[in-house]
């Protein structure tokens, strides 16, 4: 009952003009703010900062990659430590490709998906002034913000930072003697990632709470936009398996600095016994990987949702059985909390476990084909607008698709005892992860960039990003499909020193010039968002004629979302070219008088 | 917003030809690379693993092929319809999803049931008369320990390595004696020809990963445990063996030679090694 009251002051307030003054956007992202859309925001730049510099730690793996040994002047005189005289050292290039996963995966997009598209869309889209809990909300940003400051101070201190992968396996990440990154890198990971953990939960209870209780009148749970789905299941993914990986990360650490053995067996490193006891590796595994595994669809649905509301609006029809893509996407959440064993097949554990994980994770593909064949339905009788965005939701599914069955080969037991642990996994990933992901987020982008600033981002330059970055995604992930069938190892330093693998180097110098290709295509994106902010063409309220409740404000919205009154919704999402409709979209907040309606 | 509702027929047509590219490019490349770039197959796990991948990879084509396709010739054809259709919005259009998807469940159960064939030869029928070799990790090379003339290995434990004593044996055990250590980075891994090998596998310090990509086998050295990992080498030659695992700085320069020969010779060369009894007396 809070939030009703404070939607009666609110609305008290709006209709007496109490809040009335827009506030340039440097002061919305600098101050402690409880506005939605300003959290939003704010969690928006910052994930986009975390991507750049992931991005530009991508670069420099690739250079050492593509061209092992060779002297690039100006990386010794960047980083007087880490690549001293031009070439990477070892230590500098296991904390890039730890700080990258650990970036890209958590502080980007887990980040800006939940936390900037999921504060800035939820409360829109179901009608609400803004979210259950504003304090908690603005909070959530600020201990995020933290969290990303304590991951990028471990750059800078003794030893570096973690080296021990994004997974952080112990023993390797227990103890300094085994790797230098496992000093106060490792600790200040631990500590980075157990905060940032801290600032999801805090948004995962309000996404959960805002939408079970704060839906306008009419909006029910079926009229939701697939966005809203795909937010919502993925809050509460990440807080029924976060957690899990904070108890893990807290053991880590009592291992690390107190001597427990949770993960330690006695063990003999450089020469010197380590008389701890008992303690198993793998441990840490199933703890990491509980979170782990549903971490890849607290990506995955709310790019789900963001792809199938873009292609409905631009195919101009209903979304295709959108009631069987919402079971699909309950289906997607609950399977994916019982398959994260699959990243341990051969790690020693039980070979008697492979056998239900296997099984329940190929059963994967069910919940996840059924999605997206009703996104592909969808496209079916379409009259399409091929904008920016409508292009990368198309990119989205060809790329999900491709890394979708590419991960089949990996879901079964048997090919794992060849392909885990080579880059199959790191092109897989890359494809159905990093690349698809990032597809969605790019479609969102240039979909609500219009709402969020009242301006459009120009197409000629988005065109370009998109044609540049599909080829360049195909052109660097597949081959590494290829060079993991062969066999090759993932996070070696350089594959100069086994003899099997020596002839594969142009390959591996060829996926380094894609990769340089692809991130300066990036660029295009910088130079586009920035120059659209000032300068871009000026969007009415409703730029792609689309029936969600976002649409139906002003770009970009006023505090408190709506005028005096909240809207009240009539119909579902969709009700896109209905015969005998003037116009080829109904809102949801048109009633059912003239038009039929569903629901 | 200017120009929203003008068609881009160009887009469409630019975008269904890169998608089906795209499509046969992939599957096109895969099976080039597949055919002529996997190294040497030396074991029968070798030619059971690829099996599994090649029947994954290709039912996998197949359906990356058709939702290609699909997506491009959905793109042409209504690329300048002027209305759609509003289709998909009652309980008749879940069929064609739930057949689609039915079909697809068939196959993944096929996988299932190819790769627990594999799986379950490699860890619940290990043969009791195998040829039992030790492989034991450390940063950043492998150590091999063969059993010698009593076919048993003696025991060991981590407290007891010291530095003439690398794999830490019990000197009171009766069965090391006759062991031979090829400490780490020392010794070439030889396996005789046409029998099983069973590896027992083991870590020093952290996690390692004991990988023959020429088996197409690999199983992570544990510390604190044993691992076990068998197959019949069915090739003689020299090949090698590596680290699949994250163990450090070396990580990538991990590996061991291996070589496969007959039984007899693999016999006189373990003649030629010093055994655990005269080393360490």
């Amino acid at each position: 009952m809070a939030a009703l009251k404070g939607e009666t002051a609110m609305a008290h307030d709006i209709a007496h003009g109490h809040i009335a003054v827009e506030l340039p956007l440097w002061r919305r992202l600098l101050r402690f703010s409880t506005d939605h859309k300003d959290i939003g925001l704010q969690y928006m730049f910052t994930a986009w900062a975390m991507a750049a510099i992931g991005g530009f730690l991508a670069f420099l793996m690739r250079l050492q990659l593509g061209f092992p040994g060779k002297t690039f002047p100006f990386l010794g005189w960047l980083f007087p430590h880490g690549a001293e005289g031009g070439i990477l050292k070892p230590e500098f290039y296991l904390a890039l490709i730890t700080m990258h996963g650990t970036f890209m995966v958590f502080f980007f997009q887990t980040a800006i998906l939940t936390g900037g598209f999921g504060n800035f869309l939820i409360p829109l889209q179901i009608g609400a002034r803004d979210m259950a809990f504003p304090f908690l909300n603005g909070l959530s940003y600020w201990v995020f913000l933290l969290s990303c400051l304590i991951m990028l101070a471990s750059f800078f201190v003794e030893g570096g930072a973690a080296a021990a992968g994004w997974t952080a396996y112990p023993p390797l990440s227990a103890l300094k003697d085994l790797i230098p990154g496992s000093g106060l890198g490792q600790t200040l990971w631990l500590l980075g990632m157990a905060v940032f953990i801290v600032s999801s939960l805090m948004g995962s209870l309000n996404y959960i709470t805002t939408v079970l209780n704060l839906r306008t009148k009419g909006m029910t749970m079926f009229r939701l936009p697939f966005t809203v789905w795909g937010l919502f299941l993925a809050a509460i993914l990440g807080l029924l398996t976060f957690p899990v990986l904070t108890a893990g990360a807290i053991l880590l650490l009592c291992d690390r600095h107190l001597g427990t053995s949770f993960y330690l067996p006695t063990l003999h490193v450089a020469g010197r016994l380590i008389g701890r006891e008992g303690g198993n590796p793998l441990l840490w595994q199933h703890f990491f990987w509980f979170l782990g595994h549903p971490e890849v669809y607290i990506l995955a649905l709310p790019a789900l949702g963001f792809v199938g509301d873009i292609l409905a609006c631009f195919a101009r029809k209903p979304f295709f059985a959108y009631r069987l893509a919402v079971f699909g996407a309950l289906g997607l959440a609950f399977l994916s909390c019982i398959v994260w064993a699959h990243h341990q097949f051969v790690s020693g554990m039980n070979p008697y476990l492979a056998l239900p994980f296997s099984l329940l994770t190929v059963l994967v593909s069910v919940p996840f084909a059924t999605i997206l064949l009703c996104l592909a339905g969808t496209l079916w009788g379409g009259s399409f607008r091929f904008t920016t965005p409508m292009l990368f939701a198309l990119g989205f599914l060809s790329l999900v698709t491709i890394g979708g069955f590419g991960g089949l080969s990996l879901g079964v037991a048997a090919n794992d005892l060849h392909l885990h642990d080579t880059y199959y996994v790191v092109g897989h990933f890359h494809t159905i992860m990093a690349s698809s992901v990032l597809f969605a987020i790019y479609a969102a982008t240039y979909f609500w960039f219009p709402k969020m600033f009242g301006r459009m981002m120009n197409e000629r330059l988005g065109k370009w990003h998109f044609w540049l970055s599909l080829l360049g995604v195909y052109a660097v992930f597949i081959p590494m499909h290829w060079l993991g069938l062969t066999g090759m190892p993932r996070r070696y330093y350089a594959f100069t020193e086994v003899e099997f693998l020596k002839p594969f180097l142009p390959l591996n110098t060829f996926i380094s010039v894609a990769a340089f290709i692809l991130i300066a295509a990036q660029l295009l994106f910088v130079v586009n968002f920035f120059w659209s902010l000032w300068r871009g063409e000026k969007a009415g309220d409703n730029p792609w004629r689309a029936t969600t409740l976002e649409w139906q404000t002003s770009s970009p919205p006023p505090h408190g979302n709506w005028g005096a009154e909240l809207p009240t919704v009539y119909r579902w999402a969709y009700d896109y070219s209905v015969p005998n409709a003037p116009t080829d979209f109904i809102p949801q907040t048109v009633p059912p008088t003239t038009a039929a309606s569903r629901e | 917003m200017r120009g929203f509702g003008k068609r881009r027929k160009g887009s469409a047509i630019l975008l269904s030809v890169l998608l089906l590219l795209i499509a046969v490019a992939v599957i096109a490349g895969t099976f080039w690379w597949v055919r002529h770039h996997l190294p040497a197959r030396i074991a029968d796990t070798a030619y059971e693993v690829d099996g599994i991948i090649l029947f994954v990879l290709s039912v996998a084509a197949i359906f990356l092929l058709l939702s290609h396709l699909y997506l491009a010739l959905t793109l042409l054809r209504f690329r300048s319809n002027p209305k759609a259709a509003f289709v998909g919005v009652t309980r008749r259009s879940w069929f064609p999803v739930l057949a689609i998807v039915a079909l697809l469940l068939a196959f993944d159960l096929m996988f299932d049931h190819e790769s627990n064939k594999v799986w379950g030869k490699v860890f619940f029928r290990i043969p009791s008369d195998a040829f039992v070799v030790e492989i034991t990790g450390e940063q950043f090379a492998w150590s091999i320990r063969y059993p010698g003339k009593d076919g048993k290995l003696g025991r060991s434990d981590v407290r007891l390595i010291s530095d003439d004593n690398p794999l830490g044996l019990d000197k009171n055990d009766p069965a090391s004696k006759d062991d031979i250590v090829l400490p780490a980075g020392q010794g070439e891994l030889h396996l005789p020809l046409n029998r099983p090998v069973l590896f027992l596998i083991r870590s020093k310090d952290t996690l390692h990963s004991f990988f023959i990509p020429f088996a197409r086998l690999k199983m992570d050295a544990v510390p604190g445990m044993t691992t076990r990992l068998w197959f019949v080498p069915t090739k003689p030659g020299r090949y090698e063996f590596t680290c699949a695992e994250l163990c450090g700085l070396g990580h990538y320069r991990m590996r061991g030679d291996l070589v496969v020969e007959p039984m007899e010779k693999v016999q006189e060369w373990l003649r030629q090694q010093p055994t655990f009894g005269e080393t360490v007396p």
